[in-house]
């Protein structure tokens, strides 16, 4: 069914256009003047200015790996970031850690963890899903690259931009 | 004799083109981006030289250097005919008009025709042809659609535009644009008679019509050079660039400069219809000395990059017609207004004899 749109009623005034476009060009005088003389000031000059200080708490940028206290990766290659992660962004090979390692009740380390920054949505359900909290979505969101190669990132720079994480989990430390 | 003027000409059309029109017109590309940017409360380009003004330079290196790619399925001949004739027409315009007084007791007209303004409607209204012409022969349904939509968008308004100019000729009774200029010097701007016999009022009577013309011959330029609040052929966001949707490099950039070469020839023949061409009240013309000469050809660029100042303000500021509105304000208003407006003008005359 269609349903008809009320229509305002215009007086002369309104539908003669002209007051209408001349107080929209005073406006748009007023914004370029202001501009001009520097009083509005809206935007940055990015790559020299950033707001990198005023990032939130919340903000998910790249996806990172990271050590515990002990400088073991605290990912146990249980593949759960792999299964949710919706653009299959993350391949991992899971590893067995030797009896003699002094971890070896964890069982699993990853041997190989590629996050594909071409694919990453920066979601952060890899975040949420990890049960040893080891994947945290950190403040970088500059990736750059020539080739969709050095897009990957590799276990090796996922740890370097995740670095160490104190506290939240304690479940693999000796004491225990 | 016939050698001086022959070289004397070249070296104008070299001049005008080469070294005021031409950068001109990548400038007002730059002035384009800028201004609206400082509309919108940001800096626009200003990366490129000292405040981005280089800009217009890299811009074109690009142009110049990206693929030129031809769709399969178009009518290769009037594929590349039709950036030719976007560009074209608006720069032959300026020919007629007189963008200064005399330098070294050399005219600073192109060519003085006895036929002015006819010739400018005449060459003006071909660029209609560049526009309809690459919208069909991109065999693609956007561009044809604005092709189409500009064929009949420049019918409508041709008639305004016409008729708006009408009173002026009435008045000065000659169509070269160098006489009207003439005309304008001894008895005032036509929209602001503040010179010659300025404290006669039947010329402030007359300057009421004269207005009413500038205004329906700008909005029809408007119109004309597919200025924002009527640029329904290219339309980005309905038709996806409208006509030039399937042209690349530097055909692209015919038809974008073109635009803006049709902006300067535009506003160039409305300085010299309403505003008093070069003149400026207290500026001698150019046989009192090369430097009056020069000022004079200053003050005619002058008020032209007032004028596109104009232009670009508006259309930062208005949103676009409708089609059908577009149409209704042509036929059943511009339209209308002009031809009241010359029978107003002739009221005059005849009542007060001037």
């Amino acid at each position: 069914m269609a349903i008809p749109a009320s229509r305002p009623n215009l007086n002369w005034r309104e539908r003669a256009f002209l007051p209408a476009i001349v107080s929209g060009l005073f406006i748009t005088w007023r914004h370029f003047v202001r501009y001009i003389f520097g009083r509005t000031k809206v935007t940055i000059q990015y790559p020299e200015q950033t707001r990198d200080a005023d990032l939130p708490d919340y903000y998910r940028g790249t996806p990172a790996l990271v050590k515990d206290e002990q400088g073991r990766i605290r990912c146990v290659a249980c593949q759960l970031c792999e299964f949710i992660c919706p653009p299959r962004a993350i391949k991992i090979l899971p590893g067995e850690i030797p009896t003699d390692d002094r971890f070896a009740k964890v069982e699993k380390y990853p041997e190989e963890f590629d996050i594909d920054m071409i694919r990453c949505i920066y979601c952060g359900m890899c975040e949420e899903v990890c049960p040893e909290q080891a994947i945290f979505l950190r403040k970088d969101y500059v990736v750059t690259g020539f080739t969709r190669e050095e897009m990957v990132h590799r276990k090796d720079k996922l740890l370097e931009i995740g670095g160490v994480m104190h506290g939240v989990v304690l479940k693999w430390n000796d004491k225990k | 004799m016939y050698s001086w003027l022959i070289l004397s000409s070249l070296a104008k059309i070299v001049g005008i083109l080469f070294v005021v029109i031409l950068p001109m017109v990548s400038y007002t590309v730059y002035a384009e981006r800028r201004v609206s940017a400082f509309i919108q409360d940001r800096p626009g380009p200003n990366r490129v030289g000292p405040a981005g003004l280089l800009q217009p330079i890299a811009d074109v290196v690009k142009l110049l250097i990206k693929e030129d790619f031809t769709p399969a399925g178009v009518n290769t001949f009037y594929y590349w005919l039709a950036p030719c004739l976007a560009m074209m027409p608006s720069i032959i315009t300026i020919a007629v008009v007189p963008f200064g007084s005399t330098l070294f007791d050399v005219p600073m007209v192109i060519a003085d025709v006895n036929i002015g303004i006819l010739w400018v409607f005449a060459i003006g209204s071909l660029g209609v042809y560049g526009i309809v012409i690459g919208g069909w022969a991109s065999n693609s349904k956007y561009p044809f659609l604005g092709g189409v939509r500009s064929s009949s968008q420049m019918i409508s308004y041709e008639l305004s535009l016409g008729l708006a100019v009408i009173p002026i000729f009435m008045l000065v009774g000659k169509l070269r644009l160098t006489d009207v200029v003439r005309y304008q010097i001894d008895h005032g701007w036509f929209i602001a008679p503040f010179i010659g016999d300025w404290a006669n009022p039947v010329k402030w009577l007359l300057a009421i019509p004269m207005l009413i013309s500038f205004f329906v011959f700008m909005v029809a330029m408007f119109a004309e050079t597919n200025r924002l609040p009527f640029d329904l052929p290219e339309a980005e966001q309905e038709l996806a660039g409208g006509y030039h949707t399937e042209y690349s490099s530097m055909k692209f950039a015919l038809f974008f400069l073109g635009e803006y070469t049709a902006m300067i020839a535009g506003s160039a023949v409305m300085v010299t219809l309403f505003l008093g061409g070069w003149h400026f009240p207290g500026i001698p013309d150019g046989s009192h000395g090369w430097i009056f000469g020069l000022t004079n050809i200053v003050v005619f660029f002058a008020k032209v990059t007032a004028l596109l100042f104009f232009f670009i303000w508006v259309r930062w500021t208005l949103p676009r017609f409708r089609y059908d509105q577009l149409m209704r304000l042509g036929w059943l208003f511009f339209f209308e207004l002009a031809l009241v407006n010359i029978f107003l003008v002739a009221g005059i005359l005849a009542c007060f004899h001037v």
